[in-house]
């Protein structure tokens, strides 16, 4: 093909200004602050490739599309790139979250900042090879190659327990994953290709196996999503993790979760999606209603918002198994939009961490009186968490709701109480830190956002609202490819249910 | 009978064994004058031995009565062997001479058990495998025992002495009742008397001993116990050797044995094999937990990988056996630079072998820490590192042929392994910096290490040619 590779252009762009920070090493403050201008230019520049990309992306079609295809592996194995309506606003959401966490690291990260912006972009290429991914094997090394840089940023530049934490994240998400390997092989084998545009396409893998293959994929993708009751190495991770760590775990890593969904288990293990739907709700409801009793127990901040992530992906998981139009599509929303907000969030207790040096949210209180800025931009991610109309929060979580309302009542019911939930635990939280006396004596002399935060926290802010009030940039690119993706599922549910009719039919004559 | 024919096609072996006999002469009657010279002349003869072996052979070439054959799958070995070997002789030099070990035999035993080797992996009648392995282990006894004066490595020589023999024994029992059996000891003879449907009770005995012993040189499970301390107790460039080019020679012996002269009784041996591979691989993920030294490690991480190598082979399909070759090549090329690091472990001129001294090594010395940590996530199998792909192959051959409760403890046993090697990692990126180690590493060391490093980080990009080439040697083996 004669374009631009432009989706290989956009995946290993990262890469190449981690290289050139590697091959660059010096001593000292200059090599810091020549990693930190790199990784941001590459960065802005990937920002740029990827809004292009979306600016060009044709949203009536539900193909892939900039496909790129070469020789890998041999024998059905191939590097085969293309994005649809579902993966490309993953690869644009990724490419807008990373200059931010160079940004909010600029100060932060003192010690060996090249290899931390090393870490961080090879990170980015690979999250975004992920969702670019068109081949089983190559999906699985980016999402399993994930790991490496987030051990390593959490193991470096995390709290006191991360060591803990980083092995508990690596051997968690990786204990879920090699079981998906052993499905990948299976599929390989008995479809003789990895090629996933082929295997939607074409494959039918029989409904007896289905179940296993379902189990392996589900393994994988709950730890990552995280579901209850397999969340607990989220909180430690995010507690530990530096600012920019988080805001990467909860605004991408946890999406891969979904996506994984929307991309292999719906559409190719039809009839083991539909028998096990029932037990996937069952886990939403009890991330959606018991994480967030625990989020409201909270003491420290980024634990409490981490709660609130597997709340959040509580509706997530609803939504993406209700099968109905409007559930996948708020799905992907509250993907999108939690990958905004929670991103956020972790921003701004960055920012009053790296003052304070403490995230014990009794440390605080009546912070308005001296960050009014910080105020108002942290109650507007509070509430867009919290899903109030006007905020991205609250388009996903409707939507959600509402295709949960059309399958089973009862699931909507319970989940709606989540929503009540969530404003309990979030307003409470800002109730501590921001209103309240200005008694703490630390506190006397708190600075607001500095420029460089507010660059930083404002086109959040604008995203959020922009998200809330105008929805339909996102289902303009996701709607064609939804709809096919439940197509096939309808298609393949149909062929795995035939022979059942037929012998069914056959024993009534 | 033609013996210039014969002789022709034994060329690289001759190689070895010719230059082998004319070095001990020239060092004999040079004297006490370090290995420099005689090291560079055995690198050149392997190269030599290399580079015949390399030439494009279309046909398979047998000699010695079908005794002893030349085939893509031999090819594929002894290059693996002899990339072994002369790695082995470029990363001992500075080490012998600064230990004052520099004598001229270490190179000459390294080429003699390297003529061992390869004559193992062509071995296609029990009586060559057998004098193959013999030549082999006798040049390896004395290469483990090497450090005379100490005590640890004296221990480590007899022991491997003591109980390799005691595996010869068991092999050459096994043999005998193969033999008796069968009637003959070619590999293709045996074949066929077995797939007349003629597998006796005393047949059986006959593999399970030779099972055995082969599991003994694989250092597989539950045939281990000598592996630790052998380890442990020789010099580091030799242990480096034991973990290379040894581990392929017999691995590859195993593969042909089994699956040369046993293919019809598969279900005979298969269960055996599997359970071999499922124990290596469980006892050296658990058992390497609590090793402080890195040596020891090493030794529990390779029983663990002969683990899932032996899970290719009892798959018993060419899938299998290309799994096994990628899987050696990779382990081989991993292991190189993985010894280069813990030969550079030096303080104040002690060598030092404790894990916890590699703490903060990523601030010392922060390539070296680069390249060890890149070599020990792909021993842990994590992608998109080299190892992956090895692991990869395997469990593709054993998915096919339904081994899924193997697979399924294979993957859950690497999840554990995972955790020793990112102790590693962590040691060296997460500690706080102990003293650094003495110096930069050398020009020979760097370079090994630079290419070890490269090669685990840039095989995904690369792979094809590579599982090509073990695809070609495969099918020589099992077509």
């Amino acid at each position: 093909m004669s374009h631009l590779p432009i989706l290989s252009i956009v995946t290993f762009l990262p890469m190449l200004g981690a290289l050139i920070i590697l091959l660059a090493r010096g001593q000292g403050e200059g090599a810091a602050n020549f990693a930190r201008w790199v990784a941001l230019i590459a960065t802005l520049a990937d920002l740029v490739v990827a809004i292009w990309i979306w600016a060009n992306f044709d949203g009536s079609s539900s193909a892939f599309q900039f496909v790129e295809q070469a020789n890998w592996l041999g024998s059905g194995i191939t590097y085969h790139m293309g994005v649809d309506g579902i993966s490309v606003l993953f690869v644009v959401l990724t490419a807008i979250l990373m200059p931010f966490c160079i940004l909010a690291s600029w100060k932060s990260v003192e010690s060996r900042v090249p290899e931390y912006m090393i870490a961080f972009l090879a990170l980015q290429t690979l999250m975004i090879g992920v969702f670019c991914a068109l081949d089983l094997v190559l999906f699985y090394v980016f999402f399993e190659g994930g790991l490496i840089p987030m051990f390593i940023i959490i193991g470096v530049w995390g709290g006191k327990r991360r060591v803990y934490a980083s092995f508990k994240f690596f051997l968690y998400t990786l204990l879920g994953s090699v079981l998906m390997l052993l499905a990948i092989l299976w599929m390989y084998l008995y479809a003789g290709t990895t090629d996933i545009a082929t295997l939607l396409a074409t494959a039918h893998f029989p409904v007896a196996m289905q179940g296993f293959l379902w189990f392996a994929f589900f393994a994988s993708f709950a730890v990552k999503m995280p579901m209850w009751p397999v969340h607990t190495w989220l909180p430690d991770a995010h507690v530990e993790a530096p600012t920019a760590g988080s805001v990467i775990l909860a605004g991408i890593l946890l999406k891969m979760g979904g996506y994984g969904f929307l991309r292999f288990s719906l559409p190719m293990f039809a009839s083991a999606s539909a028998t096990f739907t029932p037990f996937v709700f069952v886990l939403s409801i009890i991330a959606i209603i018991y994480t967030s009793y625990v989020a409201l127990a909270q003491e420290d901040m980024k634990k409490l918002i981490a709660y609130s992530s597997v709340a959040h992906m509580g509706f997530v998981t609803m939504g993406l198994f209700t099968l109905t139009h409007v559930g996948v599509e708020g799905g992907i929303y509250q993907m999108l939009s939690h990958g905004i907000v929670s991103g956020a969030l972790f921003l701004c207790v960055g920012v009053i961490y790296d003052r304070m040096h403490t995230r014990e949210i009794a440390a605080y209180g009546g912070l308005v009186e001296r960050m009014p800025v910080y105020a108002a931009c942290f109650m507007v991610f509070t509430l867009a968490n919290v899903g109030l109309p006007g905020t991205g929060g609250f388009v996903g979580e409707f939507l959600t709701m509402l295709g949960a309302f059309i399958v089973n009542t009862w699931v909507a019911i319970f989940a709606a109480t989540g929503v009540v939930l969530s404003a309990a635990y979030m307003l409470y939280l800002y109730w501590r830190v921001i209103f309240g006396k200005l008694v703490k004596p630390g506190l006397q002399a708190i600075q607001d956002l500095s420029a460089r935060e507010i660059a930083i926290l404002a086109p959040l802010v604008v995203a959020t609202l922009v998200m809330g009030v105008y929805p339909n940039f996102v289902f303009k690119v996701t709607s064609a490819s939804v709809d096919h993706l439940l197509n096939q599922n309808k298609m393949a549910l149909a062929i795995d249910r035939a022979p059942k009719l037929a012998s069914l039919a056959g024993a009534g004559r | 009978m033609n013996i210039s024919a014969d002789l022709a096609v034994l060329v690289p072996e001759l190689i070895l064994a010719v230059g082998a006999l004319a070095l001990l002469l020239f060092g004999a009657v040079r004297g006490e004058r370090g290995i420099g010279l005689v090291s560079a002349l055995a690198i050149i003869l392997l190269a030599a031995s290399a580079w015949f072996v390399a030439m494009p052979v279309t046909y398979e070439a047998r000699a010695f009565g079908g005794a002893f054959v030349v085939d893509d799958f031999a090819r594929f070995a002894k290059l693996l062997i002899l990339l072994g070997s002369a790695l082995t002789l470029l990363m001992a030099q500075d080490f012998l001479v600064a230990q004052g070990l520099d004598k001229f035999e270490f190179p000459v035993l390294v080429l003699l058990a390297s003529t061992g080797m390869m004559l193992m992996v062509s071995a296609s009648s029990f009586i060559a495998l057998y004098m193959g392995l013999e030549l082999q282990s006798l040049a390896l006894y004395v290469l483990a025992a090497f450090h005379r004066d100490s005590l640890r490595s004296t221990e480590a020589g007899l022991k491997y002495f003591v109980l390799g023999a005691l595996s010869s024994g068991m092999m050459l029992y096994g043999i005998s009742l193969i033999y008796g059996f069968t009637g003959t000891t070619e590999f293709s003879s045996v074949s066929h008397v077995v797939s007349a449907g003629n597998v006796g009770i005393g047949l059986i005995f006959g593999i399970v001993f030779l099972i055995s012993g082969l599991a003994f040189k694989v250092s597989a499970v539950p045939f281990h116990m000598w592996t630790p301390d052998v380890y442990e107790g020789s010099p580091t460039p030799i242990t480096a050797f034991f973990s290379m080019s040894p581990k392929v020679a017999a691995m590859i012996l195993f593969l042909r044995a089994m699956l040369g002269a046993f293919p019809a009784a598969i279900h005979e041996w298969q269960q055996i094999i599997i359970f071999v591979s499922i124990l290596s691989m469980v006892l050296g993920a658990f058992a390497a937990i609590g090793q402080t030294n890195i040596k020891r490690l090493m030794a529990y991480s390779s029983i663990g990988h002969m683990g899932y190598a032996l899970l290719g082979l009892a798959a018993g399909t060419t899938q299998g056996v290309q799994g096994v070759l990628i899987y050696l090549l990779i382990y081989l090329i991993t292991n190189a630079g993985v010894f280069v690091c813990i030969l550079n472990m030096r303080r104040g001129g002690e060598q030092i072998e404790t894990i916890a001294d590699l703490a903060g090594l990523s601030r010392t010395q922060p390539k070296m820490a680069f390249a060890m940590a890149a070599l020990m996530l792909s021993l842990a199998g994590i992608p998109p590192l080299a190892g992956f792909f090895a692991k990869f192959y395997i469990f593709l051959a054993a998915i096919n042929v339904h081994l899924y409760i193997s697979a399924v403890i294979g993957v859950l046993a690497s999840v554990v392994g995972a955790y020793y090697y990112l102790r590693i990692v962590k040691i060296m990126y997460f500690d706080e910096a102990a003293p650094a180690f003495d110096g930069t590493m050398g020009v020979k060391l760097g370079t090994i290490l630079a290419g070890s490093g490269l090669f685990t980080v840039l095989f995904v990009v690369g792979a094809e040619p590579l599982v090509m080439a073990a695809a070609n040697a495969a099918k020589a083996l099992l077509p």
